[in-house]
């Protein structure tokens, strides 16, 4: 495995989250993602993880749709990995 | 090499519930404090508690705190120090109305008190019927705590140092704490922070099982820092399991499932709740479902290609009455089982969810060890709270809401005592010279190690190695492997090497230190396991199956340097009230 850059590794320890459900969801998207993402997506990524666990294992679970329409595309990668 | 230094009154590891209670305390009393998080505070495992937080207020029926106490005690399984559970369910509804004061948007009852809602283990005069003593903000009550001692923190002006590591304690040539050493994350910085007093409030360490619904930075990091400066780590046998957790994944699948007429299958494909429990079945109580499945798997009955789990079948219900009366378990399952439990039955197993033992303390949250003829001196200077500490309120075996309530009272109790202490100790102690030389010798054996296994390989087998030996089921034969086996994995967690030698955000390098946190609890676990040769509370030995007062009315005491083995008395000594003697626990 190539090392990672250090935005790449910033991303992967804020991923770390307060729930176990997020740390596998988070966990199993950049295994698939994290090395390809654009930048754009990584803006969209940062402001995921800025909300509270609890809504966004909501969003996750496709329990709600996100307030802000910019986030739906990377969600969506998210909600299928 | 001389590290940069900063001082504060008090230094607070870890910024979950208990920590921020703590750390409340101390600045609103004007005191400089500092709080080390990994990540950030409101992301702390905290936010995964959902049940409540015990106290008895009465709001809904008759209550009493002595009630209460005795639920705690014989929930405990009669390990609890009765000190200690008289001081937290004496202290309960005092937190609580504090919190309702800064903002916790609890449930209300018609009339605007707080509502109280049923948990298990807690009743109305000494075991006579369910008493309603759970204080929840919905099914958020955890996340709302959080949030309401974050806000509060903010404006009382604690500082938080967010996605720093803190590595080893210092302590002076007398033995007293006087700082910490802790790690930058996004600079790699090492920095040494001096403290007239340090409280550790690192929560627990379930990651040491493979199955575990804990949050990936429950690593036990101030376990690993108290047990490598000296201090012994208590009654670390004791894990509290949930029956059915996702294997592989240590998501939960609520008991409802079996409520509504979900079966448990071996590998042959046999109902074996039939064998175990002849009357209730699948519906039998939680230590008897977890050990039964536990004991499938060691007998060779488990599925899949490594016979770890067995499976929870509810294809038969029809997927309407999945769908209506267990909402959300269809995506549950679909998420992290991958299978539609209207067709597929899911694979479970017995998933650990609380540490009970910890770092030994007394009731005003200090740390406490022996010392020549005294069981429990203090460790001047260092403070443990939450489910890092054992206090120890939770004996053998934990009754639900009293864990939010232990973050409150001893988070509370712990800021009260330093705010006392300093009064009288208003003096910074000098650091010892060589304080920085042990959490910079790890560091640079991480930096200059060239070749070794990796952390990912070497932490799988440590994950491996607990669930298989000291799981639900255990016997002094799989036991004493156990301790073989974890001690040969400790020796390959010491020979880890990294290929990442970045200093800026080398999340590789924190994974290894967080492991050699994890192995010295996977080592205490199961060296105090093998040596407790009764079953009580989460406790359940197969050769040993009944409570032992006589031998075992005593903590166990597990020592890092050599791996030895202490004991010290439970205390039987309520403050105020008389002693609840030992009793056969039956519900």
């Amino acid at each position: 495995m190539s090392l990672l850059t250090r935005e790449q590794e910033r991303i992967r320890w804020r991923s770390r989250r307060g729930l176990l459900e997020m740390d596998i969801i988070l966990n199993r998207f950049l295994e698939q993602h994290l090395t390809h993402l654009t930048e754009g997506e990584i803006k969209s990524f940062d402001a995921l993880l800025r909300l509270p666990d609890n809504d966004l294992l909501d969003l996750a679970m496709a329990r709600k749709e996100p307030e802000d329409v910019g986030l739906a595309a990377l969600l969506e990668k998210i909600r299928k990995s | 090499m001389a590290l940069p230094r900063q001082i504060f009154d008090t230094v607070i590891v870890g910024g979950g519930g208990s920590g921020l209670r703590a750390a409340l305390q101390l600045a609103e009393a004007g005191h400089r404090v500092a709080v080390f998080s990994k990540v950030f505070p409101t992301r702390s495992h905290t936010v995964a508690a959902q049940g409540g937080i015990g106290a008895s207020l009465g709001n809904m029926q008759e209550d009493h705190w002595l009630w209460h106490m005795y639920d705690t005690i014989k929930g405990s399984d009669y390990l609890g120090d009765q000190d200690a559970i008289e001081f937290m369910c004496r202290k309960a509804a005092e937190v609580v109305y504090e919190l309702e004061h800064f903002g916790m948007p609890f449930d209300r009852n018609a009339d605007g008190t707080i509502y109280q809602r049923p948990f298990g283990g807690h009743t109305q005069n000494f075991g006579e019927r369910a008493v309603h003593r759970a204080c929840a903000a919905a099914d958020r009550t955890g996340h709302a705590m959080l949030h309401t001692l974050y806000q509060r923190n903010i404006r009382a002006r604690s500082q938080f140092f967010v996605e720093w590591m803190a590595l080893d304690l210092i302590r002076d040539y007398e033995g007293a704490v006087v700082g910490i050493v802790a790690l930058e994350m996004e600079t790699g910085q090492v920095v040494v922070f001096q403290a007239k007093s340090v409280i550790l409030a690192t929560g627990g360490a379930g990651r040491i099982y493979h199955s575990s619904t804990n949050a990936f930075i429950n690593t036990g990091d101030g376990l690993g820092m108290a047990a490598r400066a000296g201090i012994p780590l208590e009654d670390m046998e004791f894990w509290q399991f949930h029956p059915t957790g996702v294997a592989g994944a240590g998501v939960l699948i609520t008991e409802g499932v079996r409520g509504e007429g979900g079966i448990l299958i071996n590998s042959n494909g046999e109902r074996f709740m039939e064998r175990y429990a002849p009357t209730m079945k699948d519906l039998a109580s939680r230590d008897v479902v977890s050990r039964a499945i536990d004991q499938e798997i060691k007998e060779g009955r488990g599925v899949g290609p490594e016979k770890d789990h067995v499976l929870l079948k509810l294809d038969h219900l029809g997927s309407e009455t999945i769908n209506k009366r267990l909402p959300g378990i269809r995506e549950i399952a679909l998420k992290f089982a991958n299978v539609d439990p209207s067709r597929e039955p899911i694979p479970v197993v017995p998933t650990c969810h609380y540490q009970m033992g910890g770092i030994p303390t007394n009731y005003y949250g200090q740390v406490v060890a022996p010392r020549g003829s005294n069981h429990s001196e203090v460790v001047p200077g260092l403070y443990a709270i939450g489910e890092c500490a054992c206090v120890s309120v939770h004996g053998a075996n934990r009754l639900g809401t009293n864990s939010l309530l232990d973050l409150l009272v001893f988070g509370k109790s712990a800021g009260d005592h330093i705010v006392e202490w300093l009064k009288t100790n208003p003096q910074h102690r000098d650091l010892p010279a060589d304080c920085e030389d042990l959490p910079l010798s790890r560091l640079a054996r991480l930096d200059s190690a060239t070749s070794g296994e990796s952390v990912s390989e070497v932490g799988r087998d440590m994950r491996r190695t607990v669930q298989h030996y000291a799981g639900v089921f255990r016997t002094g034969t799989l036991l004493r492997e156990g301790v073989a086996k974890i001690r040969e994995v400790a020796e390959r967690v010491g020979r880890v090497a990294i290929q990442d030698k970045s200093q800026v955000f080398n999340t590789a390098r924190i994974e290894a230190l967080e492991l050699e946190n994890l192995i010295i609890v996977a080592e205490a676990t199961l060296t105090s396991a093998e040596a407790r040769t009764e079953s009580r509370g989460a406790q359940s030995r197969e050769d040993f199956k009944e409570r032992d007062d006589k031998n075992w009315l005593k903590h166990s005491l597990w020592y890092l340097e050599g791996g030895r083995m202490d004991y010290k008395p439970v205390n039987l000594d309520p403050l105020t009230v008389e002693s609840f003697e030992p009793k056969v626990r039956v519900y």
